[in-house]
């Protein structure tokens, strides 16, 4: 307890808490920064055949490139194939177009089908029944994904429930065509995230004071435009948290595209698997991981700056 | 903003989110191999042929054993650094914690190909080992995020009263800290292990090809005659979680009545 | 209050503390001595809080000593020290009952069990919860907590009881009743008391001694009535109670009096004998005096030492009392008066013409 000078630093409060903290600090630098760094750093080297090569290219991004191969006679890196790096790369920049805006709809998708129940929890259930609520919208979400996933599969497949159901009521002739379309991955993925969702923003919504909505009615508003000039603004940063919350798992999503979407429109994350393992161009897939991480970071950027400037703004 | 209007859709919501589990029951217990309406009739003969496979008790034990050590060893990690998150200060704190807490905000994907990358390059082989370490990286934020609050919540003054009433570092921690922090260090670890259980990716690429339950599951779903075996396991699988959900709720809210702290809401 | 010929208890030798750059403690030199009510008042950010925590062993301090019963407790960590606290919060342990909270630090004692519980049930006795014991620890109130964490210091028999704004936190009525029964407390006990308070009232009810900071000095150690009657600064004056100050000027200065001239009281003596330290000096001071030592002359009634011409500026009725502000003649800054409601006696309007006595020993003269 007592730190009288002159003992040092590493009897200090300082140094217990790093001893602390540092077999979860290392485990992270060992198991998570490393492999990052890694990644990083194999994004600018030579493919090679089953291994990687010291030597510094930028093409993995941009170009094309070439991977090398051990020439068995001379001892000496010869030519392979050529491929195109990952910006230079058409069928890349199209599944981390699609990607983006698969996550981007499913974002839009999950926060503004979100907001209102989080309103309702938040404002119009009593307090005592309020954790009930939250309970029951976060249970779907701790029960497997690849099943809740499939199952989506099960409702919207050719003789699926839907279309049964609708074909037996007479209402449809022909089965809908709805497995294996964008449009089936965002739901599948917006039904979820929604606990993602629902969550931050109820946060932000109870920190707000009652007694705030009353001075705004009291000061003329109606109960809407004192949504709109009050409780809208200082909800703004749980809905910022729910927009990242949801928007960095899904652009990284890798069970949707083959079970929705049946292998047929892959993301980016199923592009990152190909090279890395598949094609062995790890050079590659590195590459494409590190430009999938860039975008999520200047997305995040981008939504923290708007949250802090909206902050700012506030005050 | 009337209260009916949002009521109707907050439940038409909630029916929303339950429909796939809902379906899934039902065609448990349908008596056709394509789940499709109408129903054939009632039969338990799914729920028989997954306790009959041997494949899915492999996949079973493995899930355990990996969710067991992964729900033990990231509640371990997060207790080191929610206490000293919460308890100390010192330089590096904001980056450490900023490291530790990466993994929320990271596509689930890239950790596990870089893992998977480093791994294979220093020559480890792939195991159910390798599975743990990826598990315990993803949960160990989760743990944190959970111990930081239970931690949080304790007074200081009550770790001082103990010293002062004789108590050396260790015993205060014992006798004080830990009965204290009991419930929060239960719901790290159920709710860790329920990630753990669930974990698909890093199953999947970190894995010497030993099947898990997500990834047995997954490699069903191509045959479609085992769909409906996956129905019945998946429902069995459903109230599994809700048991242990409601187990890590209960524990929560009593660790919160025990500090006297107010209730803020759900797991996150 | 002969505490003089008491051995010290606890004795502080130019003890600072630094937090980083921020000086907390700046130099503390005082003794608590055995047996005594003592007290660390003060505004809040004033140290005192930080100097009880280095009696217990909570803070550790940059440089100078901390002395309890004689021994340095430099390298005493806080669970080997003869000291005991009631803290502001109480901490009373949420996770055990009344009884295992106040027998929580017998844990090593060698006493069999049966005798620690009957210590238990004489502590709980003591502080009024006989019959408690079994009771869990957040079913409290807050009065009850307080006497828990009070039985569960004293059950240790401490030397020093160290009490961190122990009734802070109750309310006005409750407050009061702990403050008697803590002074009889301590009378029963004996033991040497160290209290933290910002309720100066609380201080000057509950103290034998008490000390005075500010920014992390000491700005006076004193018995309440010394420290009521005489304050040696301003500080003092304003912190504990109300005082008027007017400028006044030294005209001569001898033998432990001064002689002064000050606008609408005139010229008059005051004994600065047992009051100021520093040097004479002559020049512009400021004299300073109580609003209950000042009094509204009503007709006829003769002033017992002298007496001024002024105007009521400001009434403020309080039932049992009566505040004025008074401007008098040839004076800019009203004095403050407060009158007891004796019954029949009127009280004055704004603007009334109106004669206040007032006594030359009861004046207080300020460098």
């Amino acid at each position: 307890m007592s730190e009288p000078q002159g003992r040092g630093f590493w009897r200090s409060e300082a140094a217990t808490g790093l001893y602390l903290i540092s077999p979860t600090a290392l485990f992270a630098i060992l198991l998570l920064a490393a492999p990052l760094a890694t990644t990083l750093l194999y994004s600018v080297f030579t493919d090679g055949y089953l291994e990687i090569i010291p030597r510094f290219q930028l093409c993995n991004y941009i170009g094309e490139c070439a991977s090398l191969k051990l020439d068995a006679a001379t001892g000496e890196y010869v030519q392979d194939q050529t491929y195109l790096g990952a910006w230079s790369d058409p069928v890349v920049m199209t599944l981390m177009w699609r990607s983006l805006y698969v996550s981007i709809f499913v974002t839009a998708a999950t926060v503004i089908f979100a907001y209102p129940v989080a309103y309702f929890v938040s404002f119009n259930v009593e307090p005592s029944k309020k954790s009930l609520w939250l309970f029951l919208i976060t249970i779907p979400f701790w029960t497997s994904y690849v099943i809740r996933v499939f199952m989506w599969n099960v409702m919207i497949s050719r003789t699926g429930v839907i279309n049964s159901t609708l074909m037996s009521l007479g209402i449809i002739d022909e089965p809908l065509r709805m497995a294996f379309t964008i449009q089936a991955m965002v739901v599948t993925l917006a039904h979820a995230y929604a606990p993602f969702a629902i969550l931050p923003i109820y946060v932000a919504l109870e920190k707000i004071d009652r007694s705030l909505l009353e001075a705004g009615q009291d000061l003329g508003e109606t109960r809407f435009t004192t949504f709109l000039r009050v409780t809208l603004p200082l909800s703004m940063s749980g809905v910022i948290a729910a927009v990242l919350i949801v928007f960095i798992p899904t652009i990284g999503d890798y069970i949707t595209p083959n079970l929705i979407g049946g292998g047929k429109i892959p993301m980016i994350a199923n592009m990152i698997e190909v090279q890395m393992l598949q094609a062995d161009n790890r050079a590659l897939g590195s590459a494409v991981a590190v430009s999938a991480m860039l975008v999520v970071g200047a997305v995040s950027l981008l939504f923290l700056f708007l949250n802090r400037r909206y902050l700012k703004g506030n005050k | 903003m009337k209260l009916p209007i949002l009521r109707s859709y907050a439940v038409l919501y909630l029916a929303f989110l339950y429909i796939p589990i809902l379906i899934l029951p039902i065609f448990a217990f349908n008596d056709s191999t394509t789940a499709a309406f109408p129903l054939k009739g009632f039969t338990t003969e799914w729920f028989g042929r997954v306790f009959s496979d041997p494949a899915l008790g492999e996949a079973l034990k493995n899930s355990l054993i990996v969710a067991g050590s992964t729900s033990v060893f990231a509640t371990l990690l997060g207790i080191l650094a929610a206490r000293a998150l919460t308890r100390y200060r010192f330089p590096g704190s904001a980056s450490l914690s900023g490291l530790i807490m990466l993994p929320m905000v990271l596509p689930e994907m890239i950790m596990a190909m870089a893992l998977l990358v480093v791994l294979l390059s220093i020559g480890v082989p792939l195991s159910l080992f390798t599975i743990i370490l990826g598990d315990v990286l993803i949960c160990t934020p989760f743990a944190v995020a959970i111990l930081t609050s239970a931690f949080q919540s304790l007074d200081k003054s009550l770790e001082e009263a103990a010293q002062d009433l004789g108590e050396g570092p260790f015993s205060t921690f014992y006798l004080v800290i830990l009965p204290l922090v009991m419930p929060g260090i239960i719901s790290a670890m159920l709710i860790c292990f329920t990630i753990a259980i669930d974990e698909f990716i890093i199953a999947n690429f970190l894995g010497s090809g030993q099947k898990l339950l997500s990834t047995y599951i997954f490699g069903q779903l191509r045959f479609p005659k085992n769909v409906p075996n996956i129905m019945a396991l998946g429902t069995i699988l459903v109230c599994v979680s809700v048991l242990l959900l409601a187990t890590a709720e209960f524990f929560r809210r009593r660790g919160l009545a025990r500090t006297g702290a107010k209730d803020t809401g759900g797991f996150l | 209050m002969t505490s003089s010929d008491k051995p010290v208890m606890i004795e502080f030798r130019d003890v600072h503390k630094y937090y980083g750059d921020y000086h907390a403690l700046r130099g503390i030199n005082a003794t608590i001595k055995a047996g005594e009510f003592f007290s660390l008042l003060g505004p809040s950010g004033c140290g005192k809080t930080t100097l009880l925590r280095t009696i217990a062993g909570f803070e550790g301090i940059s440089s100078g000593v901390v002395l309890v019963d004689g021994k340095d407790m430099a390298n005493v960590p806080a669970n080997k020290r003869p000291t005991n606290m009631v803290f502001q919060s109480y901490a009373i342990f949420p996770h055990l009952t009344v009884e295992q909270n106040v027998g929580f630090g017998l844990r090593r004692d060698p006493r069999s069990k049966e005798e620690k519980m009957r210590a238990v049930g004489q502590a709980l006795e003591m502080v009024g919860l006989a019959g408690y014991g079994k009771r869990s620890a957040h079913a409290l109130s807050g009065g009850q907590r307080q006497r828990v964490a009070l039985a569960r210091a004293l059950i240790l028999k401490p030397k020093v009881l160290l009490l961190d704004e122990p009734l802070s936190a109750l309310d006005k009525k409750i407050r009061e009743q702990m403050q008697l029964e803590l002074i009889k407390l301590q009378r029963e006990v004996g033991i040497t008391f160290v209290l933290v308070t910002h309720d100066q009232e609380e201080a000057l009810v509950m103290s034998d001694r008490i000390a005075v900071m500010f920014e992390g000095n000491i700005a006076q150690l004193d018995d309440p009535e010394t420290l009521y009657r005489l304050p040696k600064t301003r500080q003092v004056a304003n912190f504990i109670g109300t005082m008027n100050f007017l400028p006044a000027e030294i005209l001569s200065e001898a033998g432990g009096r001064a002689e002064v001239q000050a606008p609408g009281l005139g010229r008059l003596t005051v004994d600065i004998e047992k009051q100021i330290s520093s040097a004479p000096g002559t020049g512009q001071t400021t004299i300073g005096f109580r609003p209950e030592t000042a009094t509204l002359l009503f007709d006829g009634q003769a002033a017992t030492d002298r007496e001024s011409m002024g105007t009521v500026s400001e009434v403020v009725y309080y039932g049992d009392m009566t505040y004025y502000d008074v401007t008098l003649d040839d004076c800019d800054a009203p004095i403050r008066m407060s009158m007891r409601n004796v019954f029949g006696r009127p009280v004055l309007d704004i603007g009334t013409r109106c004669r206040v006595g007032w006594s030359p020993g009861a004046m207080v003269m300020f460098r």
